[in-house]
């Protein structure tokens, strides 16, 4: 759940907050959760996260091992080898980066490696971009690792900690990426109240792969598999992802005892009689809580559904949520130039045909997504302005769409 | 060092490469790959390329590989052995590896030479400690013999194919031991199949380079090179003895021969042996062949001269000390049944009836 701190709260302790960046917080909790290895390649905006942790262990904090290697695609193998070979390793990347990592997560996720991935979520290049949007993410999104999309820089901390534990879950064992949005999250300062290191580290547990390649055993990882075993071994990989929704609910519940703080696959804000709804992920889910916080309060029955876990898709979750909202509008941060963008095609796959569903994408490029967008998204779609089957965009602060 | 009866009994009694693989008859590969895994004392882990090697020893859910083996994508082998060493000190400094280990990387020349040249640089540069051996069978062999950068002057592949306008592939080789000499890692060197001992010798003193090695390995293809399977190390020997593959080591930065092929064979006699080199015998081809020659006597000349410049260093004590490399220890005795050799010695002795060698 999204921190809602009112800082001119009277009464409250707020003694035990601390300002940080996303990415700092993130920091943090790699700093408690200390891996063993950190295979890593500098690119914004995930820069401050390896350099907050660098940081760290020259100052004695942490004793991973951080490994400056020279590609993603090296870091992602580095992270393979070191997670098989029975030691705990995360990385965190963006972007071009991640678009060079892609192809070895889809192998991380088949050898069932536990690795988080912390992702700095930014624009693909081209034309080159360095700003936030979803588009690095969807790359992955057929990889077969888990996605969780944070809304804040505690958030970020947060399910870094809820990540590290899913990913290691002996019913999951799958790299997990946690989303934070490029400079808005990564770069912002919030408070964040970070959890005591013992308390941290006993939540996490130690590593615990229970399989190592560095063992008497002499197994053999990463064999060559032909048309005959296959399609077995992906139908695994296929079921074991979709295991993770009991898990993540699991490990969710666990952290809400540490911390307070609950996390839902998909959660509902003022949906109870909304007649309409925003559906999306990531950072401006928290501008979108302010929209219908004042919409509502000048009467519309508005509400928003926040997709947190990406991968598997919570369809159920979803489908129950947006059961009786007759009105929805999907909003992407990314595009699929040639059919409705990602979270688009998952939410109308998953509800009941009966709604309306729009289709907006906005924030492309690191756009500014305003207040007032959102409104006109959430005014547009409760008077029925936008055509059925026609893409929308938020470039400003009007929905624009071919007539 | 290692000597023959111990590594035949070792790939016998306790083979780390065993049987099963779909390796081609003729294929230098295994021999390599067991040559370099008996030359290793103490426990071994295998990293390996996407390559034949790969693909003809792990048909799912069939393996040849008795030790721990990974294997996760082909451009990326020496950053996957980064990733496995990183972890190996975090277990040994946490008590949960009680051995010392050997990490070994096994990758094709495209692996090496093209696709996996940056994870390679990365690596080196970084000093992480494993073996790194390039088998070097000159061509995108596992996809169908397309060239790479390690496909000799001249050689024709189905990419760099002889035709009437064409006379196989334009560009002479790269050379990857300069390459890899060049990150100043303690040990570099390059061997060849048809030479056992040498490669055996080789793989020891990088068992003890306190950092990366690597070590080049000349493989025979039978088809990719256009030969009989059986003349596979026939081929290779006079790919030595032509000069075209000297046998040289990079011990901290010096170069020296290990092996002084004489008397000296024209290169003709090995590239006559080879399906890829015959067009080059068609009338109109001289200068094509007297260009390979002159390639080889330009590169001959080279290491020969670093050769000289280095003898001293070699003969002197700080230079002893990668020789005394000790023989391999007690754990590495077979355990199961006697040696090999020990049972043939008996059958001589005794005389009773059977053959002996």
């Amino acid at each position: 759940m999204t921190p809602r701190i009112f800082f001119h709260n009277p009464g409250k302790d707020l003694s035990h907050l601390r300002v940080m960046t996303g990415a700092q917080g993130v920091a943090h909790a790699m700093r408690q959760i200390d891996p063993d290895v950190f295979p890593v390649y500098p690119i914004t905006p995930q820069t401050p996260i390896i350099q907050t942790l660098s940081q760290f262990v020259a100052d004695g904090l942490c004793h991973t091992h951080i490994l400056d290697v020279e590609s993603e695609h090296s870091a992602m193998s580095a992270a393979i080898g070191a997670g098989l070979a029975g030691a705990r390793a995360m990385t965190a990347t963006a972007s071009q980066g991640l678009a060079l990592m892609v192809e070895i997560i889809y192998l991380a996720a088949s050898l069932r490696a536990p690795i988080v991935i912390a992702v700095g979520n930014r624009a693909l290049s081209g034309p080159i971009n360095i700003h936030g949007d979803h588009s690095d993410a969807m790359l992955a999104r057929d990889s077969g690792a888990i996605q969780i999309f944070a809304e804040s820089a505690e958030e970020a901390y947060d399910l870094t900690l809820i990540a590290t534990k899913l990913a290691e879950h002996q019913e999951v064992l799958l790299p997990v990426m946690v989303g934070l949005d490029g400079f808005t999250i990564t770069h912002s300062a919030e408070a964040v109240d970070l959890l005591p290191d013992s308390a941290v580290k006993d939540f996490v547990g130690p590593y615990a792969y229970p399989f190592p390649l560095l063992d008497e055993k002499k197994g053999t990882y990463g064999p060559f598999s032909m048309p005959d075993t296959y399609f077995e071994l992906k139908y695994q990989q296929i079921e074991s992802l979709q295991n993770v929704l009991t898990v993540f609910e699991k490990v969710a519940d666990d952290f809400f005892h540490l911390s307070r703080r609950s996390y839902q696959a998909v959660e509902t804000y003022r949906l109870e009689d909304a007649e309409a709804a925003l559906v999306m992920m990531g950072s401006h889910a928290g501008t979108a809580k302010e929209v219908v916080d004042h919409m509502r309060a000048q009467g519309a029955m508005v509400g928003l559904v926040e997709i947190r876990l990406f991968r598997p898709f919570p369809r159920n979750a979803v489908k129950e949520a947006l059961s009786r909202i007759s009105k929805i509008a999907v909003l992407d941060k990314a595009s699929s130039p040639g059919t409705f963008p990602p979270l688009f095609l998952d939410v109308a796959a998953s509800i009941d045909k009966m709604s309306k569903l729009i289709s907006v994408i906005y924030g492309l490029g690191g756009r500014n997504v305003s207040v007032a967008g959102l409104q006109d998204v959430l005014e547009g779609i409760v008077a029925d302005r936008f055509p059925n089957n026609a893409a929308c965009y938020l470039f400003g602060n009007k929905v624009w769409h071919m007539t | 060092m290692a000597n023959i009866k111990e590594m035949a009994s070792h790939s016998q009694q306790n083979p780390r490469f065993g049987s099963g693989h779909s390796l081609c008859r003729g294929c230098g590969i295994p021999s390599i790959v067991r040559t370099v895994l008996s030359s290793i004392p103490g426990p071994v882990a295998v990293i390996n390329a996407t390559s034949c090697l790969e693909v003809a020893t792990t048909r799912y859910p069939f393996t040849v590989w008795k030790v721990p083996w990974i294997h996760v994508a082909f451009e990326n082998s020496a950053a996957v052995a980064s990733g496995v060493e990183a972890a190996y000190h975090a277990l040994r400094a946490r008590g949960e590896l009680s051995e010392a280990m050997t990490l070994v990387v096994f990758a094709g020349d495209g692996g090496t030479y093209d696709i996996g040249l940056q994870a390679l640089s990365g690596a080196l540069e970084r000093g992480q400690r494993f073996i790194y051996v390039c088998y070097d069978n000159e061509a995108y062999m596992n996809t169908g013999i397309q060239r790479s950068s390690a496909t000799p002057f001249g050689a024709s592949t189905t990419t760099s194919p002889a035709g009437r306008a064409a006379m196989g592939k334009p560009e002479p080789r790269k050379n990857i031991v300069e390459i890899v000499a060049s990150h100043r890692i303690p040990y570099v060197a390059q061997a060849a199949m048809s030479h056992w001992q040498d490669l055996s010798n080789k793989v020891q003193r990088a068992y003890h380079a306190e950092g990366p090695a690597f070590i080049n390995v000349l493989s025979a293809c039978p088809p990719g090179w256009g030969h009989e399977p059986r003349d596979a190390v026939l081929v290779v020997r006079l790919a030595v003895d032509s000069r075209y593959w000297p046998l040289v080591e990079v011990i901290e930065g010096r170069w020296r021969l290990t092996y002084q092929p004489a008397p000296r064979i024209p290169v003709v006699k090995w590239l006559a042996l080879q399906g890829r080199f015959r067009h080059l015998f068609q009338a109109g081809q001289e200068e094509s062949l007297e260009k390979i020659q002159a390639i080889i006597d330009d590169e001959w000349q080279r290491v020969k001269k670093r050769d000289e410049e280095s003898a001293s260093w070699f003969a002197s004590e700080e230079a002893g000390l990668w020789d005394r490399v000790p023989s391999l220890p007690e754990s590495w005795e077979p355990r199961l049944g006697e040696p090999m050799w020990e049972h043939f010695r008996k059958d001589s002795k005794h005389s009773n009836g059977r053959v002996s060698l």
